[in-house]
C-alpha cells in the first residue's frame, strides 16, 4: 500500500564484549550516560533532569502531593510553568487578563479552579509562570525551544507526551505522568529504564510540496502506534538534515503517535543557528563552551540500534489520516481503505470501527472527504512556519463558504511574530478566525471544540475518537493541506487549487 | 501506594486495540484538582452505549481489565490510571502498553500485565463464555491463573518494579536515599547550562 517507506529491519545490536573496549553510543545513550546520578545492578538508573516544563492539567495533584509530605521544589530555576491546555483563545486581551469576574474570556468554573491552582502553586514555591495575556505565554513545546531553554544534551520532561517535540534540539525529551511530575519537582531526578534505540533513516528529499508533517504520518503509517514502544527514536539522514528547526520540531513532536517516549535529531549547524541569541542559550565564553560539548554529542560512526527503519523522502506526497488513530493515514491521492483489504484481524478490525466513527465508506476518494471545520495550531504545527506555509496558500483566496477556520499561534510570540509579517491580515482577509495561543482545538478541554458529528481537517497530532471535542471526527494533515483544504471545502493540496 | 501482592477478581473482556487515553478518560474530566473521583469519566464516551461491555451487568464487579494490544497509548495523562483504579481495576491485562501509560500505573498500583496476544484472547474467550471465572493475577510468582479454564501464564515484570508494587513503595522515598549524590551531581553541572529564572 506504501512503496515510499521501505523497511530494512536489523537486529544486529551487539552487547560490548568484555575487554574489548567501549563499543560506539548514539546520540541518546551519550546523553543518558551523562546524566546517570546513581545506577546500580537490578534498579533503574536515576537520571538528572535539566529542565522541567509545567502546567495546569497534569500538576496540581503533584503540587498537593508535595504538600502532604512537606517537600519544597528542589530546583525552581530549572523549573518553568506555563497555562495552555484549558485557556480560551478568544477574549485575550493582553497581560493581565482576568481570571475571573468582568472581562474575564474564562467561563468555565472548574477551568479556573485549575489555573488557579497553578498560579497559586507557582507562587508557593517560587517557579517561573507564563500566563494567560503574557508575552511570554504559549504551548509548553513551542515555548522551551523560543526561549532557548531547550538545548542539545539535556535532559527534558513535561506531564504531557508531546515533550518529544524537544529532541528536534538534540535533547533526550519525553511525557511523564502526575507521579513523575512530584517526583522531579521533589528531586530533580527520575528513575528510568534504559530503553531500546531505533533510527529512522530518511534518504533522498522532500519533493516540493510534501512537508514533514506528511514525512512523520508516513512513518508512524509504516511503523505503526505501537512500533516505537520501548524505543527512543533517532531521526537521522540528508533528507532530516535539510529540515529546518522547525520541521524537526514538527517530527520529533509526533513520535509519541508511533508509540516512542522521545525521538530526536543530532545537533547540527542548523541547531546553534537557531540557539544563538535566544534568551535563556548560552553566551559570550559559555557559547563556546556549550558549542563544544554540543558538537561532541552526535552518536559515534560504530554506534548500533535495536531497530532501524529506512525511507525514501523523494517517493512521498501529502498525508492524511481517514481512521481514529495516527497511524490511520495515506497519500491525500488514494480512497478509504476497505477493512478486508488488512490481513491482520484487529487491523480489520480497528477499522471497520473507525469507518463507521469517522462516517467514511471504504473506496471513497480522500479528496471527495468534506470538512466543516479546519484547525490550523497546536504544538505540532503551530510556529511561524506553519503560519507561513498556510497563509501562503490562502493568500488572495477566500475560504469556502461552509467552512469554519481557526487560526491558533502556539505562542503570543509568535502571534506578535506573525502579526509583524502581516499574516493574521492575510488569514482575516481569507475569512478564517485569528486567535490567542493556546492547545485550543487540539484537546477539546477548552471552548475550541467541534461539535458531535463535526469533521475537521486538522495540523494537531491525534485523530483519536472525540479528541477535538465529543463526536468530533478529525483528520491530520499538515499545515499546507489544512490552508487548501479550507479553500476548497473537501481534503485537497495546494497543487490542487 | 496500595501494595499489590496477588489479586484474584472477575475480569472484562475489551476486545479493542489502541485504546487511547483519550477513552480511557476524555479530556474534558481532566480539569479537576484532586486524584479522587476519576471512575466516573472512565471511558465515558463508550459507556453511553448500553451494549458497551462495562455495562453489560454480567460483568458487574469486575477487577480485571483484559484488552487487547497497544492499551493506553496517546496522552501522559495519569488520570487514566486513576480512573481505572477508581472504578475499581486492580490489573489490565494486555499483549503491549503505551510505554507512559505502563509507567503510570506502576506509580500508581495498578498492575500492567503483558501476555501474548493467544493467552490474552484466550482468556477473553474464557470470561466471555463465563463471566463468573476468576483470574488470579500472582504478582509474587509473576503469573496469570485462570484454572476453571486451564490457563497459567506467566509473565515479565523487572524485579526492581515488582518489588516497588508488592511493598507500596513510594518513589521519591527511594530517590532520596541517594540525595547526597544528587547534590553532586549538581555541582559537577557546566554553568553554562540554562536556568528558568
Amino acid at each position: 500500500m506504501n512503496t515510499a517507506v521501505s523497511e530494512c529491519e536489523t537486529q544486529t545490536r551487539k552487547q560490548t564484549p568484555e575487554g574489548e573496549g567501549v563499543m560506539g553510543r548514539t546520540l541518546a545513550e551519550k546523553i543518558w550516560d551523562a546524566h546517570v546520578v546513581h545506577s546500580a545492578e537490578g534498579e533503574p538508573d536515576l537520571l538528572y533532569i535539566d529542565l522541567h516544563l509545567i502546567h495546569e492539567v497534569t500538576s496540581p495533584q503533584a503540587f498537593d502531593g508535595l504538600r502532604a509530605a512537606s517537600r519544597k521544589v528542589r530546583r525552581p530555576d530549572l523549573t518553568i510553568a506555563t497555562e495552555d491546555h484549558n485557556v480560551p483563545t478568544t477574549g485575550i486581551t493582553g497581560p493581565g487578563v482576568p481570571l475571573s469576574g468582568p472581562g474575564s474570556p474564562v467561563t468555565d468554573p472548574v477551568s479556573r479552579t485549575q489555573v488557579e491552582a497553578l498560579r497559586k502553586n507557582c507562587a508557593e514555591f517560587g517557579i517561573r509562570l507564563h500566563p494567560m495575556g503574557d508575552a511570554g505565554q504559549g504551548i509548553v513545546h513551542v515555548i522551551g525551544p523560543q526561549l532557548g531553554l531547550t538545548q542539545p544534551g539535556l535532559t527534558i520532561v513535561c506531564g504531557d507526551s508531546h515533550t518529544s517535540t524537544h529532541g528536534a534540539l538534540g535533547a533526550l525529551a519525553f511525557g511523564i505522568g502526575t507521579s513523575e511530575v512530584e517526583h522531579v519537582l521533589a528531586t530533580q531526578t527520575l528513575p528510568q529504564q534504559r530503553p531500546k534505540m531505533m533510527a529512522i533513516t530518511v534518504n533522498g528529499a522532500l519533493p516540493d510540496g510534501v512537508t514533514p508533517k506528511d514525512l512523520i504520518l508516513a512513518i508512524i503509517a509504516k511503523i505503526g502506534t505501537g512500533g516505537g514502544q520501548g524505543y527512543v527514536v533517532e531521526y537521522r539522514g540528508p533528507a532530516v538534515r535539510a529540515l529546518s528547526m522547525e520541521g524537526r520540531l514538527t517530527v520529533c513532536n509526533m513520535s509519541i503517535e508511533a508509540g516512542a517516549r522521545a525521538g530526536l535529531v543530532a545537533p547540527d549547524d542548523v541547531t546553534f543557528a537557531y540557539l544563538e541569541g535566544r534568551p535563556h542559550a548560552p553566551s559570550g565564553a559559555g557559547w563556546e563552551r556549550a558549542l563544544e560539548a554540543w558538537r561532541s554529542l552526535p552518536g559515534d560512526d560504530d554506534a548500533t540500534f535495536d531497530r532501524e527503519v529506512t525511507l525514501d523522502a523523494g517517493l512521498l506526497t501529502p498525508y492524511v489520516t481517514w481512521g481514529t488513530n495516527p497511524g490511520q493515514a495515506l497519500p491525500l491521492a488514494s480512497s478509504v481503505p476497505d477493512p478486508g483489504s488488512f490481513a491482520d484481524p484487529d487491523e480489520r478490525a480497528a477499522a471497520s470501527r473507525a469507518l463507521a466513527y469517522m462516517d467514511l465508506k471504504p473506496g471513497t476518494a480522500l479528496r471527495d472527504v468534506s470538512v466543516d471545520t479546519v484547525f490550523l495550531g497546536s504544538c505540532t504545527n503551530g510556529r511561524l512556519e506553519d503560519l507561513r506555509a498556510a497563509a501562503g496558500v490562502l493568500r488572495g483566496r477566500r475560504i469556502a463558504p461552509s467552512i469554519r477556520m481557526l487560526v491558533v499561534p502556539g505562542s503570543m510570540q509568535v502571534r506578535a511574530q506573525a502579526e509583524a509579517e502581516g499574516l493574521d491580515a492575510v488569514f482575516t482577509a481569507a475569512g478564517a478566525e485569528w486567535r490567542a495561543a493556546g492547545c485550543s482545538m487540539c484537546l477539546g478541554m477548552n471552548p475550541d471544540k467541534l461539535a458531535p458529528g463535526e469533521r475537521s481537517a486538522s495540523t494537531s497530532n491525534r485523530n483519536f475518537e472525540g479528541r477535538q471535542g465529543k463526536g468530533g471526527r478529525t483528520h491530520l494533515v499538515s499545515p499546507a493541506v489544512a490552508a487548501a483544504t479550507a479553500v476548497t471545502g473537501h481534503l485537497a493540496a495546494p497543487a490542487d487549487l | 501506594m496500595e501494595p499489590f501482592t496477588t489479586h484474584t477478581g472477575r475480569a472484562v473482556p475489551l476486545r479493542r486495540t489502541n485504546v487511547d487515553t483519550d477513552q480511557i478518560i476524555p479530556a474534558e474530566y481532566l480539569k479537576r484538582v484532586s486524584r479522587a473521583g476519576f471512575g466516573e469519566g472512565l471511558f465515558a464516551a463508550w459507556r453511553e452505549d448500553p451494549s458497551f461491555v462495562l455495562n453489560q451487568p454480567q460483568y458487574a464487579g469486575a477487577t480485571i481489565l483484559v484488552a487487547g494490544t497497544d492499551f493506553g497509548t496517546g496522552s501522559s495523562r495519569e488520570h487514566a490510571v486513576w480512573a481505572l483504579t477508581d472504578y475499581g481495576f486492580r490489573a489490565v491485562i494486555a499483549p503491549r502498553f503505551g510505554d507512559i501509560f505502563r509507567t503510570n500505573a506502576t506509580k500508581a498500583g495498578l498492575l500492567p500485565v503483558i501476555l501474548p496476544e493467544a493467552t490474552v484472547a484466550a482468556l477473553q474467550d474464557a470470561v466471555e463464555s463465563d463471566p463468573g471465572t476468576e483470574i488470579t493475577v500472582d504478582l509474587g510468582a509473576r503469573a496469570v491463573l485462570a484454572g476453571a479454564a486451564g490457563i497459567k501464564a506467566p509473565f515479565d515484570l523487572d524485579d526492581y518494579t515488582r518489588w516497588r508494587l508488592m511493598e507500596g513503595l513510594d518513589d521519591i522515598g527511594l530517590t532520596l536515599r541517594h540525595v547526597d549524590k544528587v547534590t553532586a551531581f549538581e555541582l559537577s553541572r557546566p554553568t553554562w547550562l540554562p536556568v528558568t529564572a
